[in-house]
């Protein structure tokens, strides 16, 4: 169906002030299929977000083209659903109002919209929460609502950049159980941005490792990790030798790329 | 009701007064005994140690108020009620004895007379080193010099207590032992003196707007009264006394004579015009002096000294005689005390333009009250009340006459017997005039309506068409870039500079002072949109994109709630502004409103209403902020918080 296509894609940002180029992306390749979980890992600066912004259709990539199925991407749409690291919540209104804000967008007629939003709280585990002001919700409670503010549009792409980051470490195990869950039954693709090796690990059915300056795919893994996360505990996984051996490889990877930075500055 | 507490505002002072006093001492004691308690709670810094304190809230408003009722002698009324009547009288003797005084070192340094003689030989030295030689010829300069030499011996001739006739001498006399007759008077004392009941039947001190009962209704006050009309004759006889001498007549005479013959000389002679003229202004300018020599206003200095001991006398025994009025006058009536002019007695100094808090509360009272034909309202408007608007007045002033002048047909013309049928077309103007009985619908009324109106119009008309404008320009290029110069460049204009040409286009009504608001609101409605506008975080702009939100729906569902703490903000501001320039405008134009209430009370030096309009525009700005404080608590709790 649907396949995600990145060809050749560059990205130059110019500074309007100074005149100086940034090559942000330099010749970006790959085509993810419809339900591959893909994740991101890169020294920070490498251009990961410029990427997902291209992808979301936020920013308009210098060169080359992003294609979802036939569409070519140059405006943002339903079909791709964002969740942000934090502060992307509408903070005036309850939990449910931000939940439908799309359906309500629409024009759903009411009872459709509450029988949905009643769904998806249930999933992300915020039943009852739907007349809290969301400013008096814990980070990780608000970055369910997102979760569900994101699905409850049914998007066929979920672009997540480090969603996770601002959260405590028992919480974020959970939510990364919640999105295997997530991709498992509802078969979307996801690309999720993560400073964290290990959750790049447990979530990537795909991984790719970017490069800075200019901003690159470094090395592309398939892992199968993210398969077994769906049966298995996340600690149990962690444990294994397979698991702390790509992580050794990767943290080495990522630690010398950052050395190289350093030592350029 | 309202008849018996202004009747009564001195005993509810004192009544207030004590209760201040209470107050204030029990905030002290008790701010003192929560800052023992408290003092470890939070380091020093913390905001956490501003919290509370109400009661020195209570401290500070009981202070102000006490300095308050002090400076306006409210206290001294509440306590002492008929001082002002007493000094009321008092303040009479020194009336009546001020033509004396004036005239005698007590009451202006240096006698009348030394201040004549002084003023005229130095005028007469003028004169002299001012002589024009070459219009007059040696004959006649001589004779001009001795004429000056003969009127010096006018000054010094009234200036020698031997020229000084016997029945002048004894008159003086008489009238110095008058004096000292008062002086005894007072201080035989007011026993068995009582008031009139006339005066006793006076409204009480500040009850009107005379301010001070003048009549006595005190046996002491009686006593002054009594000394103050016996001392109109002294100052009289005093007046009327003239130094006249008869050596000086025949000095006049002859002066007169050979200076009438210098004039001749003048007339007859041809002399060129500029020499005429000289002749002419030296003898005029002698002649001006002598003049004033005549009317025996001069005494010898001994003479007097008599009568300024008698007043000297008077004077001790005027405070000998006012005992324990003396200290109230100096412990709770600050100032400069009582003075009587011709009709009537007024307070002084602090009391005259910071009038008492009961007073002000009586006049607010009166202003309150919606009996305009009565004492109520001001010039025939109320403060506050309500009224019959004709609904055919509302429909008029909103449907446009032209209405009726582009529907089909002709207006009505009278017929060959006089007769006039309307048509429809005539019905519908005379409805679009608002000339037909549609009932009427009780609306607000008052000089605080009109006000509130002009600026909750303005106001409102502001929001409406200002916070779009600004929330288009906060993202728009377009709409920036056009509107910010038009608006920067009428903003900084201070809104008071605008009231000029606005009042004067669209006219003293209301609507001049609407639209004038209007362009304050306006602006300061879209600056504040815009901001909030531009200040929306990307990341929710993002989000709601890929929520599939239209850019009417950004605007709507997401840009305006963002910049809803900036646009409440600055209604509060508005608000404040508003109020500000629309009492002005008042001020400068119109026929209503709490503006136009205090400026013509200042230009008749009305200040209890003038403090009145003061009050009820802080109060009401305060409510005005309390209201918007709590909106914004209500609308916007989740502010700061995304
Ligand atoms: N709007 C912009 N204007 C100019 N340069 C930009 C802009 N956005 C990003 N860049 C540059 O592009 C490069 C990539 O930025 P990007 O935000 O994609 O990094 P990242 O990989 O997401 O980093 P991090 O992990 O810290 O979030 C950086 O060098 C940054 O300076
Ligand atoms: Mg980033």
């Amino acid at each position: 169906m649907a396949d995600l296509v990145c060809e050749h894609l560059n990205m130059t940002f110019t500074n309007p002030q100074t005149g100086s180029e940034v090559h942000a992306l330099k010749d970006i390749n790959f085509t993810l299929k419809k339900g591959e979980l893909l994740s991101v890992l890169g020294p920070s600066g490498c251009g990961k977000t410029t990427l997902l912004n291209i992808v979301a259709g936020f920013l308009n990539a210098t060169s080359g083209v992003v294609r979802l199925g036939d569409k070519i991407i140059d405006s943002p749409g339903v079909e791709r659903g964002m969740v942000f690291q934090q502060g992307a919540l509408f903070e005036w209104l309850p939990v449910s109002k931000n939940v439908d804000f799309g359906l309500r967008m629409k024009g759903m007629p009411a009872d459709q919209r509450a029988a949905l939003v009643e769904k998806w709280l249930d999933i992300v585990g915020l039943k009852g929460f739907g007349n809290t002001p969301t400013y008096q919700l814990s980070g990780g409670m608000q970055q369910r609502v997102a979760l569900a503010r994101c699905l409850v549009n049914d998007p066929e792409v979920i672009l997540m950049d480090e969603p996770l980051g601002a959260l405590d470490a028992l919480t974020r195990e959970k939510m990364q159980s919640l999105v295997l869950e997530l991709w498992k039954e509802t078969g979307k693709t996801i690309i999720i941005i993560t400073h964290s090796v290990e959750e790049a690990l447990l979530l990537g059915e795909r991984l790719f490792v970017m490069a800075p300056r200019p901003g690159r795919i470094h090395k592309e893994y398939n892992l199968p990790f993210a398969e077994r996360g769906l049966t298995e505990s996340l600690r149990a996984i962690k444990q294994d030798k397979a698991f702390s051996k790509v992580r050794e490889e990767i943290l080495t990877m990522i630690w010398n790329m950052e050395e190289e930075i350093m030592g350029r500055v | 009701m309202f008849e018996w507490l202004s009747d009564n505002r001195a005993s509810l002072a004192a009544v207030i007064i004590i209760a201040l006093v209470v107050m204030f001492v029990a905030s002290i004691v008790i701010g003192r005994r929560q800052a023992d308690r408290t003092a470890k709670d939070a380091v020093f810094g913390d905001p956490e140690r501003t919290r509370g304190g109400w009661y020195w809230a209570v401290c500070g408003v009981a202070a102000l108020m006490l300095i308050w009722f002090y400076f306006s002698w409210g206290m001294g009324r509440a306590f002492f009620p008929s001082a002002a009547n007493e000094l009321c009288q008092v303040a009479k003797i020194e009336e009546v004895l001020s033509p004396i005084k004036a005239q005698l070192p007590i009451g202006s340094r240096y006698y009348k007379s030394t201040l004549l003689v002084s003023r005229n030989a130095d005028q007469l030295n003028e004169v002299e080193q001012a002589f024009p030689a070459e219009a007059f010829s040696a004959e006649e300069t001589a004779e001009l010099n001795a004429i000056v030499a003969e009127i010096r011996k006018l000054i010094a001739n009234s200036s020698n207590p031997a020229n000084v006739k016997p029945e002048l001498q004894e008159e003086l006399h008489r009238i110095a032992g008058e004096i000292e007759g008062l002086s005894d008077e007072l201080r035989k004392g007011y026993a068995g003196l009582s008031p009139t009941p006339e005066a006793l039947a006076q409204p009480k001190w500040g009850v009107t707007r005379d301010e001070i009962p003048i009549l006595p209704m005190t046996a002491r006050g009686v006593m002054f009264d009594d000394v103050a009309s016996k001392a109109g004759g002294v100052t009289d006889a005093f007046e009327k006394a003239r130094n006249v001498i008869p050596a000086n007549d025949e000095i006049i005479a002859d002066v007169k004579a050979r200076l009438d013959a210098i004039k001749v000389a003048n007339e007859t002679g041809s002399f060129e015009p500029r020499i005429a003229k000289l002749r002419d202004d030296y003898v005029k300018a002698v002649e001006r002096i002598y003049r004033r020599l005549d009317d025996g206003t001069i005494f010898p200095a001994d003479s007097l000294q008599t009568i300024n001991d008698a007043i000297v006398g008077l004077d001790t025994a005027v405070d000998d005689a006012m005992g324990g009025l003396a200290w109230t006058k100096k412990l709770v009536l600050p100032g400069q005390g009582v003075v009587k002019s011709r009709t009537q007695c007024t307070e002084q100094g602090s009391a005259r333009w910071l009038p008492k808090p009961t007073d002000v509360v009586a006049t607010l009272l009166r202003l309150a009250n919606p009996d305009v034909q009565g004492d109520g309202g001001y010039k025939g408007v109320p403060l506050l009340w309500w009224k019959w608007l004709p609904i055919a007045d509302v429909v008029g002033f909103f449907v446009p006459d032209w209405i009726a002048d582009v529907w089909p047909g002709e207006y009505s013309r009278h017929g060959a017997d006089g007769s006039i049928t309307p048509n429809f077309k005539d019905k519908l103007l005379a409805f679009a005039r608002g000339d037909v009985n549609l009932g009427a619908i009780p609306v607000l009324d008052g000089h605080l309506w009109d006000s509130l109106f002009r600026v909750l119009v303005a106001l409102f008309l502001g929001i409406l068409l200002g916070v779009p404008l600004g929330l288009f320009m906060g993202v728009s290029k377009f709409f920036k870039s056009f509107f910010d110069p038009m608006i920067e460049l009428y903003r900084p204009v201070p809104p008071l500079a605008w009231a000029p040409l606005i009042l004067t286009i669209f006219g003293i009504q209301d609507d001049g002072k609407i639209f004038l608001l209007f362009m304050v609101a306006f602006a300061i409605m879209v600056i504040s949109a815009r901001t909030g506008a531009s200040g929306t975080q990307l990341s929710k702009i993002r989000a709601s994109h890929s929520l599939g939100a239209s850019t009417g729906q950004i605007l709507r569902h997401v840009i305006l709630p963002n910049a809803m703490p900036e646009i409440l903000t600055g209604v509060r501001i508005a608000i404040g502004v508003c109020w500000g320039t629309l009492v002005a405008a008042e001020m400068l134009a119109g026929t209503t409103g709490i503006g136009f209430i205090e400026n013509i009370a200042r230009t008749v030096s009305d200040y209890e209403l003038i403090w009145v309009t003061i009050l009820i525009m802080g109060v009401l700005g305060l409510v005005f902020d309390l209201m918007m404080r709590w909106v914004i608590a209500k609308v916007i709790p989740w502010r700061g918080k995304g």
